[in-house]
């Protein structure tokens, strides 16, 4: 497993793509610390911060994109496939080591408080607490962009993808304010959302019969619900929403809050796509 | 050492691997032997855990590669079909990578990787970046990860495609010598490849096995036989006419020739010379011969006929034994028609007609068409 993790670190930092994203984060993150607590004489860190995690948006395809489709393109996964190791060991190596690459940049950034402190009075716990918040977050990310490469064998289509699902969990809240808070439009929402599994069981399995069982129950059980609960369901698709973005959680650190829940809740976003990457993988080799 | 049962692989509706049955024993180099398309590399793919077989095992040392595939892969060594390199590394990094990847003992690894790029001949291009070798080095890269950290088996897919041939000369020679201390498995479709290094030679045609046997039992189930190829001027009709006189030929094949003529292949019994008569029986019927020229059967010629496309030949060839999974499988086999049309590796199709007096089964095994630069 240090073998992979060694070797896919050493190409991160032998190639433009580490440096690049180490570079193009600690610019932005410098930006508006400097406009936000230099200019303005803002003491906290923590809502410079909060300014700067749009940027996951752009740099961490740019991490993730090669993770397995270049392995995939160049075959190379055929050799980590007949190597004496797990294939969790070999996912968990090459999420390391892009956890790893998104390591630095935020060590740098634990610079930055002490830096302010000179000025005057940091709150180290809430300005290292948004710092840890950042990095959990960059982490679960970095998960998704992960498993969304090991779906194709092309770069451009894994950064691309990436950039598109990112785009629309950043989104997902302001958008989900356009649905109607009423009961009804919950329910029509939930439903398109069964509808939704079952195309997607299906494209993976193809096999009709379980995708329409699958979206029939589910489709049933919303119903049932709503029958017997309807007040339930006013405005309940929105709180879905708001209770699984990812980037929006972050606003609780930047106020000086440290939200172990949202914490908790990146990591094991990154873990279970960590888990579907081994899964992903483990399909390839039955295709 | 392995243990291959009843292994299938389907690929949708398309089966690639049919029902394959083996054993590789210690110390012995086995080649895969087939035309393109003919389930080698997805064999090999299977054996290494690379790829995942629809149905059926395989057990490397007692382990099997799905249930225990740690332990399974510690023992192979793997050369797929397209080096798998990492390009942006040089040679001597990218073994240290496979050597700490493998498990290899680090106090060994300095030593090991020294050894395998001697035998390979890397030590010249060490420090060059893998992207910038031509493609007979990447080969050798790939090799040299194969037989890194001494893996007791060896498994080789068309380890010497794009090879010049002083490297070939250069990679059989190594392939020998890794042979007397380890087990090695080698695909290729180049026939005089596989006899010039195996000890046994598994013949895969369609995704299933058409013969298992040392070299010497395969040439020696062709021993004595001979072809006698005549080029006749005269219609073909009349050719195969005339040829149905001859009861005491193994068999007989009539195709289109060059120049207007019909070219006739006469396989004659062990022992006998039909030259004489077949001179006679045109004469008989005014066919002049324009040329008539004879040979021994090669293993090249029961190679060939072990990998036509039609399924009755396996049971024609005497002396082979055959796998027995393969003779088994009639019923199944009869009901493949559709895959055996694909991708005939021959460039022409002669234009046939048999004119034996054999068994209904023997006719179809008997029309030899040139594969390594033959009689055309």
């Amino acid at each position: 497993m240090s073998a992979i993790y060694k070797r896919e670190l050493r190409s991160y930092f032998c190639g433009m793509t580490g440096p690049i994203f180490a570079a193009f984060l600690l610019l932005i993150t410098g930006i508006f610390v400097t406009a936000l607590n230099f200019t303005s004489g803002y003491p906290g860190m923590e809502a410079a911060l909060s300014s700067v995690i749009f940027i996951f948006l752009l740099v961490v395809p740019i991490i993730t994109m090669r993770s397995f489709s270049e392995d995939m393109h160049n075959r190379t996964d055929q050799l980590l496939f007949s190597l004496p190791m797990k294939l969790s060991s070999v996912v968990l190596a090459k999420y390391l080591a892009m956890v790893t690459v998104l390591f630095l940049p935020t060590a740098v950034m634990c610079l930055y408080p002490l830096i302010l402190s000179f000025y005057g009075t940091v709150n180290f716990a809430a300005a290292y607490g948004a710092i840890l918040g950042f990095f959990a977050l960059g982490c679960a990310l970095i998960a998704i962009g992960m498993f969304l490469s090991s779906l194709t064998e092309s770069q451009v289509i894994a950064a691309v993808l990436t950039f598109a699902v990112f785009i629309l969990m950043y989104l997902m809240t302001g958008l989900s304010t356009l649905i109607p808070e009423t009961a009804g439009a919950s329910l029509a929402a939930f439903l398109l959302c069964a509808v939704a599994v079952a195309l997607i069981l299906y494209a993976l399995t193809k096999n009709t019969t379980a995708a329409v069982c699958a979206g029939a129950v589910l489709a049933l059980g919303i119903a049932a619900f709503y029958l017997v609960n309807a007040s339930a369901f006013e405005g309940a698709f929105h709180d879905l929403l708001a209770g699984l973005t990812l980037f929006d959680r972050f606003s609780n650190f930047a106020n000086g809050i440290f939200d172990l829940a949202s914490l908790v809740y990146y990591i094991s976003v990154a873990g279970l796509f960590v888990f579907f990457t081994v899964q992903s993988m483990e399909k390839k080799r039955w295709a | 050492m392995i243990e291959v049962k009843h292994l299938t692989k389907k690929y949708g509706s398309f089966t690639a691997v049919k029902d394959i049955s083996f054993t590789v024993e210690k110390g012995r180099i086995y080649g895969f032997l087939g035309p393109n398309g003919a389930g080698k590399s997805t064999t090999m793919n299977i054996i290494t855990g690379c790829l995942a077989a629809t149905s059926g095992e395989v057990t490397v040392n007692g382990h099997d590669i799905y249930e225990e595939p740690v332990e399974a892969k510690a023992s192979i060594g793997y050369l797929p079909e397209i080096p798998p390199l990492y390009t942006d590394m040089t040679p001597e990094e990218f073994l240290y990578f496979v050597g700490e990847a493998k498990g290899v003992d680090p106090v060994h690894l300095d030593v090991q990787v020294e050894q395998v790029m001697e035998k390979t001949a890397l030590t010249g291009v060490r420090d060059r970046l893998i992207k910038n070798l031509s493609k007979g080095y990447k080969q050798r890269v790939g090799i040299a990860q194969a037989i890194l950290g001494d893996p007791e088996i060896i498994i080789l897919d068309e380890p010497t495609v794009g090879l010049d041939p002083l490297q070939i000369i250069e990679i059989r020679d190594l392939i020998k010598e890794l042979g007397e201390n380890h087990t090695v498995i080698l695909s290729s479709h180049i026939l005089s490849e596989i006899s010039a290094v195996c000890d046994t030679i598994i013949i895969i045609s369609h995704g299933r096995i058409v013969a298992s046997d040392t070299i010497e039992n395969l040439t020696a189930s062709a021993d004595g036989r001979r072809l006698i190829t005549l080029d006749i001027r005269g219609a073909m009709d009349q050719v195969q006419d005339a040829l149905a006189e001859m009861t005491d030929a193994v068999s007989t094949t009539v195709t289109y020739g060059m120049g207007g003529c019909v070219r006739a292949v006469v396989e004659t019994p062990a022992g006998t010379d039909m030259r004489e008569e077949l001179f006679r029986l045109f004469a008989k019927y005014d066919l002049p011969i324009v040329e008539m020229s004879s040979n021994d059967v090669s293993l090249e010629d029961v190679f060939l006929r072990l990998t036509e496309d039609r399924a009755e030949d396996e049971e024609d060839i005497p002396g082979i034994r055959e796998a027995e999974e393969a003779l088994t499988e009639e019923a199944e086999v009869a009901g493949d028609e559709t895959e055996e049309e694909e991708d005939s590796p021959y460039y022409d199709e002669p234009k046939e007609s048999k004119a034996s007096k054999k068994s209904k089964d023997e006719d179809d095994s008997d029309d030899y068409k040139p594969l390594f630069g033959g009689k055309q």
